[in-house]
């Protein structure tokens, strides 16, 4: 599927296919389209090209969900001013159903998400259930709607490959894991 | 993505070759899983299911027909290259030690969602994979039956060691639907929610500080060692991992209830 997925692209969108294979380890490669907060799709190997913090939550979550962005904003308060333009924040809803485009642009709004840094995300839940998968991350849509969920944030190089993972969540980030952001920030300036 | 789904709907299903699917109608069952937010009984839509476990020739051929999924070319992140496939001889000979009617093992989660989505369909629900096993070969719930849960403990008491059973030899449930019980560890799409904690006694806790919500799991059938053992297995594993024991089968939604397809 994958090959025949390439050989589609050849022909539609050759400015793809010439790009370098993703590396063995990345996690950027599912193929399910996503749409940010703007409303603009895009792949997950679109975010090649920089160091990223990845994570998954849902907006109408009021408990881990709201410390998930603070733990971002608090890496991003923790870092030099030229480290925070090169960090990237990838986090995706495993509600497709109620977070739209439109939710998620509410939620970057209310808690003065800078749109060049952070991506707030939607795909479907199969591309939801993989990604989970890729990062090791658990959850299940309970009767009433909300999530059941375990809480990681993912450290990735600029190919996609896992450096490290975090679940101490607050302003205050974990200092190994952030030292890692540091360290993978430094290594592709 | 549609665009991917329609060229994907127009190749050969060559992976379907021989993959025996039967209806399972709705119901409603009593989980053995007890979560805080399920009150009663879970209903289940209808669908279609393999009647057997993917087998070592039905996954030759899509291996054949996908080769990104070889032993010696699968990525890391898909599954573990020490376990993938290991009973096989060779990346395209299974070889003695995996015969064409013996169940597939050694495949990721990944791996196994893969081949269902070349075959137009997609692993099942842990709900959908409960709901069939609860049958025995007359009755569509044959769990509170001392004799029933007696067979089971009987397969589970097999030494792993003794080779694999071929695929389809059990006799079929009511549904038409074979070993599900006493072969082999089966994928389901959300392994991923069988969120088991550690402690029962004070889950309210252990739920707060690991997982958000209150939704975690406990069981309310403990002597039902049928699905113990599966949740303990896959609540344990990653969706990279492979086990000697661990393999699939795949099921469809149905359009609409009692729709032919």
């Amino acid at each position: 599927m994958n090959r025949r997925f390439a050989l589609l692209l050849m022909l539609v969108a050759p400015v793809f296919a010439a790009a370098a294979p993703l590396p063995p380890e990345s996690v950027l490669r599912p193929a399910e389209a996503y749409v940010d907060q703007s409303g603009r799709t895009f792949h997950l190997e679109d975010r090649r090209g920089h160091v990223q913090v990845v994570s998954m939550f849902y907006t109408s979550c009021t408990f881990t969900c709201p410390l998930t962005i603070d733990t971002g904003l608090g890496i991003q308060h923790a870092l030099a001013s030229a480290e925070r333009d090169a960090l990237r924040l990838l986090v995706v809803s495993f509600d497709p159903q109620r977070d739209t485009p439109a939710v998620l642009a509410a939620l970057a709004a209310k808690r003065k998400l800078d749109p060049a840094r952070w991506t707030l995300a939607r795909t479907d839940e199969a591309g939801a259930r993989k990604l989970a998968a890729l990062l090791g991350i658990r959850y299940r849509r309970m009767a009433n709607g909300d999530f059941n969920h375990s809480t990681e944030l993912v450290l990735l190089d600029a190919e996609g490959r896992i450096l490290a993972k975090t679940d101490q969540l607050g302003t205050l980030p974990e200092p190994a894991f952030l030292a890692e952001v540091k360290k993978a920030l430094a290594a592709t300036r | 993505m549609r665009g991917l789904a329609l060229a994907t709907m127009l190749l050969p299903a060559i992976a379907c070759a021989g993959d025996d699917f039967v209806r399972v109608p709705a119901g409603a069952y009593r989980s053995a899983l007890g979560y805080v937010d399920v009150k009663g009984d879970t209903a289940v839509a209808a669908f279609d299911f393999m009647a057997t476990p993917v087998t070592n020739a039905q996954y030759l051929a899509f291996v054949q027909a996908h080769p990104e999924w070889r032993r010696d070319r699968v990525v890391p992140v898909y599954a573990d290259a020490a376990h993938y496939l290991a009973n096989w001889k060779a990346p395209l000979d299974p070889g003695d030690a995996a015969k064409p009617r013996q169940p597939v093992t050694g495949v990721s989660w990944f791996a196994a969602s893969a081949y269902c989505e070349a075959a137009h369909a997609r692993l099942p629900t842990w709900v959908e994979w409960e709901y069939t096993a609860a049958a025995d070969e007359t009755r569509r719930d044959a769990r509170d039956d001392p004799a029933w849960r007696e067979r089971i403990l009987g397969w589970y008491a097999k030494p792993s060691s003794a080779p694999l059973a071929e695929a389809g030899v059990s006799p079929s449930n009511v549904y038409g639907v074979r070993d599900l019980h006493g072969l082999v560890w089966e994928w389901v799409e959300d392994f991923g929610s069988l969120l088991v904690i550690d402690d029962s006694r004070d889950p309210a806790d252990a739920i707060g500080l690991k997982f958000c919500g209150s939704g975690a799991l406990n069981m309310r059938d403990v002597d039902n060692y049928a699905v113990l053992m599966r949740v303990a297995l896959l609540s344990s594993v990653q969706a990279a991992d492979s086990t000697s024991s661990l393999g699939f089968r795949c099921a469809r939604s149905v359009a609409a209830e009692g729709t032919p397809p």
